[in-house]
């Protein structure tokens, strides 16, 4: 067995944009698989509509689609390549839905493609519940009593066999997306309709609830010779009830005696064979009844996976990578572990840690979402920490979050304590499962709950709340040293029996009333320092090969500092809105540049999602929280010639000026110019100094002042708080009571910096620029004009490269702003520039001296690696010696669009406003704007309509703009729907309008033609609170029924360009290689 | 406070738990996340000190069902972190508790990855751990003193004063060990040196009646007609100190008995055979070896417990080589070209472990019926 020789060319399906449920762990094994391919000679045709990512990088696949993934564009590319197969193990639910569309209508016989890595009987017998149920009870495993409906009617039928709670899942949907639990009746109803509607096939799956027993999960290979191993078990914190993404989950298993861990493996392997995983991985979710052991087979996912990704960074054993070899026909005992170099892939991983995951939520941008926890998953990011106990691990963990806590804080006030109130908080908070219930369980530990208690309130194994509770009880035994000298023998024990039980200095600062570099200080005065150990995927029994480091509070370090030149880069933290992959992607370069100049790369991350956490990215990779504190214990041990900052978004940002101060090289641009951009009042002066404009901004410390700028300046304004990254608390106001308002919630958000107020631009153009800089020249990376106008965060912006209607005088005065800002700032690197054009005037809106979101698709955009680039630049190159002087110009268009979570957070508004929301990206390419965007909207599912009812309402500034579009589409043949006001406006320019209700105006109104499907899309744009709310539940049935809609004029009119574009045109499909090479 | 002296000076300190005493025995370490009870009630484990390489132990407590022997024979187990609180709904004991009972020396809070390191990159080395105030010196001392394994007969000591016959069959959740003892099984005898309930349990569950022997029972016993083959038990310790129980494997496989050799027993079953033992330098202790199937081509993940192996180069041609360790390319088992004979370095029996190279005893049990 070995190898197949005839498979050549292989394509290869990424999962597109980052979406809840969907992340950047696709990009992490993609990546590894495009690489495995490729170091064996294939020929790699990748898709992928996701700039952001490391695999869309022109020299990872040999032809990069970066396309629409859907049957249609799959198929031209079939057409176009002829690949010998096709791996869609890689990319997600979305790759493996793709497999079996292209399977069952046929395409892949016709073209004679081979699907590998999972054959498409495998794919439904693990995809399809009923199915896969009844493989389960074929093989006498027992699955959760279960039955399928379509009917809601059918559905009340049902529950009664099945009782209370149930679980409620939609078919074939992504993460969960639709999935609930009703206790009675009335919720079960509603549900059930949703979750009827969320599925493709309009299909949910009944299923008797396991709440409350124990959830596990086993990361399973199988090779074709029959060998199956287990790679990595995995226990959740949280019981089930609350799917696994939004669970907190620990590596090994730590609650399972010998005898039922082997019942479970053995069940594993009985699942892999019966479904028929034959080359690959998978992942299996059991659930366990805590008191008497009884097991059911959850699910499984016959595919690399978010679990497997955890489970690859947690043991060091590359899923992604072996699976890929797999499916190629290697077997597992042909493939070499990496690690160990002497071992090979057929073993069972062991590990002398403990992992813990802590998912990373994004409820502060959803006010209106609930935060309880349940089947469907709403976390959008995640961390991981290593340490030798549970509890160092899960306190490193806490503290990765970047959440504002740095440990088990204390959530009720001091002198609440004792309080009945407190007490009745503390036990809702216990009862209902949140990304608060930690804390709650903290403050129930502190109030004097026993373990036995709070297990009954959340079904928590005691074996966690046990180490909770010593974590809490610890606390005491710090608080005692407050007042006193902490260089005594016995605040030396305390403090270091404390640092291995993972309490932060910060946290430990805090219970002791006095500062963080105090504690550092007392550490080092008692040489109280953490040791690095290696993750080898073996528990030393055999030598490691690879610098995969954690730390951890013991006597012995493994980390063997070299005496080479290095640098370290500062990785991104977990994914968030605002601040995702796309930063991940810049410190992969920053590795990748690093690496080229002969520096020793030392990447320093926490989230196990992405490729920059690949132990084979740098040269070293230190799995660590990025706080001051880690991150200085090991740039104290390294010594390293200079930290990069610039590239990991607002996480390493935040800690620039304090590494400077403690001696750290900042390479690139110093955190005083940074600075400087940052604080609006210094960077007024340089305006003012440059000559250039700005929207009149002023700051203010209190309500009083807020309203008096307000009042001297005019509404709107737009409100912020300084140093924040996507927008966060950003709001625009246009009356004192909003202004108010929003300045009584604000106090909370960022204590010792003011609220910004800027004059808000109304209906302007937002430009985005990002440029590279040597410090002596500048080049224009690119200059993109927003589709939506300015006042929408520019990351959920859709937006063109090059623009696609500014003037040639408008983009060289930009770029000339640009030039004098960069080289006025001391720019070394990367800057990022948003302008506002109104009136044919541009006004600077903001600059970052940084990687901005955009870098990567700029940069797939001109075809040119600007993060590596910007590398090179900081550690002293130029850019003449590297060859980038002449700004890149493209004869054809890309467009990114941006990808919003609401399908996932039901009842939540859908409008875009200043505060950024979206979590994800696409990129349309093509020859023109229209196609281009056509494309964009296809990447993130927006199906164009052809034909059928257009819906419109409209705010009145809009309602002469609207006029020729409505024209337009009405000439194109659609219908066209209008609310009253906005049908006045279209009937008084001879547009035929049938006239429809606002829901406040009676039945039938807009939202039943919607549930109804009488509508093909929507056109809706609000102003003012009363408007917003009143079109609520338009926007909200629009996303539920997934129907193409826009909140702005401009949005509308690129729509209808799209859609004639796509009447007229057959789309057709380039790879990357082959624009590039154009240029 | 607790203390462990390396032979080669090393010392570590922590904390105790378990039997307050001294302790002192070859450190090896065991790389399985799982199954600590059943390590430490392993006879195999006969005066070594254990290193757990996973570093939560107590986690899941003790229970009445998890015994591989009705007590402990290590002499000290060392571990990063103790957990005093089990949760597992099967617990009935601390493991605290239970090694008090069976006065077995613990030791926690310790850099166990440094001194699983140090083993690795020296070799397997003595150690003496005490839970009381001895000095590094005194230690030291008391160190030098002890015998080492190479060369000693240990299996003499802990093997059956009395036979015995086997009648539980492998665990369920449901069940526990059920009795699955049938009267027209073939019967078959068991030299004990050591043996792990499991085996027993196994070779009942594959059809087999099972009746165990002291070490010392003369081999005419065992060559008795009644007997319709015997398996050699794994057990402590060097083989080659073993001279008397190969002369009697000698006879066994003279007379053709089907045999079934494991761990222990395998490497008397290969020095009968003419082979030599070497002595590894740190062994395997573990639950996750690949091993190649010859014969399949395909692998076993194993569960492996020993310090000693056969030289695959010394054995005599008259067998075939059935399983290698991937790893390190040891031998992990043999059958005989002519005779009943089936052996695996490797514990088939697993527990604790994966089981999937538990077909062995139904192979074994195929030679046993075509002879009856």
């Amino acid at each position: 067995m070995s190898r197949r020789r005839d498979i050549k060319k292989i394509m290869l399906i990424g999962s597109g944009p980052i979406v809840i449920g969907q992340a950047s762990e696709f990009d992490y094994s993609g990546t590894q698989s495009c690489k495995a391919l490729k170091a064996e000679g294939i020929e790699v045709v990748l898709v992928n509509s996701n700039p952001a990512t490391i695999m869309t990088d022109p020299e990872f696949a040999d032809k990069t689609y970066i396309e629409p993934i859907t049957p249609d564009i799959l198929k031209k590319i079939i057409e176009a390549e002829r690949p010998d197969a096709l791996l869609p193990t890689m990319g997600g639910q979305t790759a493996l839905n793709m497999a079996v569309a292209l399977s069952d209508s046929g395409v892949l016989k016709q073209y004679g493609v081979e699907l590998i890595g999972a054959r498409l009987d495998t794919i439904k017998k693990a995809e399809d519940r009923e199915l896969f149920k009844a493989s389960m009870l074929k093989i006498g495993l027992k699955v959760p009593f279960s039955k399928y409906t379509h009917t809601k009617e059918e559905a009340m039928r049902f529950v009664r066999e099945i009782g209370f709670p149930v679980i409620i899942r939609p078919s074939f949907t992504l993460g969960g997306t639709g999935a609930s639990i009703a206790y009675n009746i009335e919720e079960f109803e509603d549900k059930v309709e949703y979750g009827l509607s969320v599925s493709p096939t309009h299909e949910v799956l009944l299923e008797e609830s396991v709440l409350g027993w124990k959830e596990f999960e086993l990361e399973m290979m199988r090779d074709r010779n029959d060998n199956c191993i287990v790679v990595c078990s995995i226990e959740n914190f949280d019981p089930m009830g609350v799917h696994t993404g939004d669970s907190i989950t620990i590596a090994p298993a730590q609650t399972l005696t010998d005898k039922e861990y082997q019942n479970m493996r053995d069940a594993a392997i009985k699942i892999m064979r019966e479904i028929g995983i034959e080359s690959g991985g998978s992942n299996i979710q059991f659930a366990v009844n805590p008191l008497n052991g009884d097991m059911v087979i959850i699910e499984m996912n016959p595919r690399v996976s978010r679990s497997s990704a955890l489970a690859s960074k947690a043991t060091g054993y590359p899923i992604a990578k072996v699976a890929t070899k797999l499916a190629i026909g290697y077997t597992l005992d042909e493939i070499t572990n990496d690690i160990t170099k002497n071992t090979k892939a057929s073993f069972e991983p062991t590990i002398d840690y403990v992992v813990t995951k802590i998912p990373r939520f994004a409820f502060e941008k959803f006010p209106q979402a609930d935060d309880t926890l349940t089947t469907q998953m709403k976390s959008v990011g995640e961390v991981m920490a290593i340490g030798r106990t549970f509890r160092e691990s899960f306190q490193k963990a806490l503290r990765s979050l970047e959440s504002g806590v740095y440990g088990m804080v204390q959530r009720i006030r001091d002198e609440d304590f004792g309080t009945v109130k407190a007490r009745e908080k503390v036990i809702s908070g216990l009862k209902r499962p949140s990304p608060e219930q930690l804390f709650s369980i903290g403050d129930a530990f502190r109030m004097g709950f026993t373990v036995e208690d709070i297990q009954q309130y959340t079904s928590i194994d005691p074996w966690f709340l046990d180490n909770l509770q010593e974590i809490i009880g610890y606390e005491s035994k710090i608080r005692a040293l407050k007042g006193y000298s902490l260089s005594t023998v016995e605040a030396a024990h305390i403090l270091r029996d404390a640092k291995k039980m993972g309490f932060s200095d910060r946290y430990i600062a805090g219970l002791l009333g006095t500062a963080e570099p105090l504690i550092r200080k007392a550490r080092m005065n008692s040489d109280i320092k953490p040791v690095y150990k290696v993750v080898d995927t073996c528990g030393a029994e055999f030598e490691a090969y690879t610098p995969y480091l954690y730390s951890t509070y013991e006597d012995e370090n493994e980390s063997v500092v070299s005496q080479k030149k290095k640098v370290i880069i500062l990785g991104s933290g977990p994914n968030r809105i605002g601040q995702g992959i796309e930063f991940d992607y810049c410190c992969v370069h920053a590795s990748f540049a690093l690496r080229e100049e002969g520096y020793e790369s030392i990447m320093l991350n926490s989230n196990p999602e992405t490729v920059s956490t690949d132990y084979d990215t740098s040269d070293k990779l230190y799995f660590e929280p990025i706080t001051y504190e880690d991150v200085m214990n090991i740039i104290e041990l390294e010594k390293p010639n200079g930290v990069i900052v610039q590239f990991g978004g607002q996480t390493p940002l935040k800690l620039a000026k304090k590494l400077e101060a403690a001696g750290v090289q900042v390479l690139g641009t110093s955190p005083e110019s940074i600075d400087i951009a940052e604080d609006r009042k210094r960077f007024r002066e340089l305006l003012e100094r440059l000559g250039l404009k700005q929207p009149t901004s002023l700051t203010a410390t209190s309500v009083e002042e807020a309203i008096r700028i307000g009042n001297t300046i005019g509404f709107p304004l737009i409100l912020r708080p300084s140093y924040v990254l996507g927008g966060r608390a950003m709001e625009i106001v246009y009356d004192n009571e909003s202004l108010e308002e929003y300045m009584a919630r604000a106090v909370n958000i960022s204590e010792d910096k003011p609220v910004l107020v800027d004059k808000f631009l109304e209906s302007a153009t937002e430009i985005d620029v990002d440029a590279i800089s040597d410090g002596d020249t500048v080049v224009i990376g690119g200059v993109m004009e927003h589709i939506e106008e300015a006042g929408i965060h520019s990351g959920d912006s859709a937006c063109s490269l090059p623009p696609f209607s500014l003037s040639k005088d408008l983009i060289n005065e930009i770029t000339r702003q640009t030039k004098i800002l960069a080289k006025a700032l001391n720019v070394v690197g990367l800057i990022n520039i948003q302008y506002a054009v109104k009136d044919n005037e541009v006004y600077v809106i903001e600059a970052n001296p940084r990687a901005s979101r955009t870098i990567p698709f700029v940069s797939k955009s001109i075809g040119i690696p600007l993060a590596k680039l910007a590398t090179k630049l900081m550690v002293g190159k130029k850019l003449k010696d590297i060859g980038f002087t002449k700004e890149v110009l493209t004869d054809y268009i890309t467009v990114k669009e941006a990808v919003l979570p609401f399908m996932k957070l039901p009842g939540v508004d859908t409008i875009l406003g200043p505060e950024m929301k979206s979590t994800g990206e696409v990129m349309g390419i093509d020859k023109t704007f229209a196609l281009a965007f056509a494309k964009s909207q296809l990447a993130s599912n927006t199906v164009l309509p052809m034909n059928g009812n257009i819906f419109i309402s409209v705010k009145d500034n809009d309602k002469m703009l609207i006029v020729p579009i409505a024209k337009r589409l009405k000439e194109f043949g659609f219908n066209i729907i209008a609310t009253r006001g906005t049908a006045q406006i279209l009937t008084t320019s001879g547009i035929e309008v049938r006239i429809v209700n606002k829901v406040e105006e009676g039945r039938p109104h807009i939202v039943d033609l919607i549930k109804n499907r009488e509508i093909a899309m929507l056109i809706n744009t609000t102003f003012g609170k009363k408007s917003i709310k009143d079109s609520y539940s338009i926007r909200r049935s629009a996303i539920t029924y997934n129907i193409p809609y826009y909140t702005t004029i401009e949005g509308a009119d690129a729509a209808y360009r799209a859609i004639v574009a796509l009447k007229n045109g057959e789309i057709t499909v380039t790879p990357i290689q082959n624009l590039y090479r154009a240029l | 406070m607790a203390i462990l002296v390396l032979e080669d000076g090393a010392v570590f300190k922590g904390k105790s738990f378990g039997y307050r005493g001294i302790a002192a025995g070859e450190v090896v370490f065991n790389t399985s996340m799982t199954g600590y009870q059943e390590e430490l009630t392993d006879p195999s484990y006969y005066g070594q000190i254990l290193v757990s390489t996973y570093t939560q132990i107590g986690n899941v407590g003790t229970n009445p069902q998890d015994y591989e022997s009705d007590r402990t024979y290590l002499s000290g187990f060392i571990v990063k972190e103790y957990r005093e609180r089990p949760s597992n709904f099967r617990s009935t004991e601390t493991l605290d508790s239970f090694m008090v009972r069976h006065r077995l020396v613990g030791m926690h809070g310790i850099d166990t990855r440094m001194l699983v390191r140090r083993i690795r990159i020296k070799g397997a080395m003595m150690g003496i751990m005490s839970s009381f105030d001895d000095t590094e010196d005194e230690l030291k001392k008391e160190l030098s003193k002890q015998p080492s394994l190479v060369g000693r007969d240990i299996v003499t000591e802990i093997t059956t004063k009395e036979p015995y016959d086997f009648k539980e069959s492998l665990w369920s959740l449901k069940g526990g060990y059920e009795e699955a003892y049938k009267k027209d099984f073939p019967l078959v005898a068991v030299y004990d040196f050591g043996i792990k309930k499991n085996i027993l349990r196994s070779l009942v569950s594959a059809g087999l009646r099972v009746r165990v022997f002291p070490c010392t029972t003369p081999v005419d016993e065992l060559l008795k007609d009644e007997y319709k083959g015997v398996v050699l038990s794994n057990g402590p310790g060097d083989p080659s100190a073993l001279s008397y129980i190969i002369e009697n494997t000698r006879e066994l496989i003279k007379n053709n008995k089907p045999i079934l050799g494991i761990c222990l027993g395998h490497q008397i079953l290969g020095l009968a055979l003419g082979g030599k033992a070497i002595k590894l330098k740190f062994g395997h202790h573990g639950a996750n070896q690949s091993v190649l199937n010859l014969k399949t081509r395909g692998i076993e993940i194993t569960v492996q417990n020993h310090g000693f192996a056969i030289d695959p180069e010394s054995l005599h041609d008259s067998v075939d080589i059935t399983h290698v360790n991937l790893n390190d390319k040891t031998l992990e088992g043999f059958v005989h070209k002519n005779k009943p004979i089936l052996s695996t370095q490797h514990h088939p029996e697993a527990s604790p472990g994966p089981r999937e190279a538990g077909y062995i005893f139904k192979e074994f049990a195929k030679l046993v019926y075509e002879r009856k």
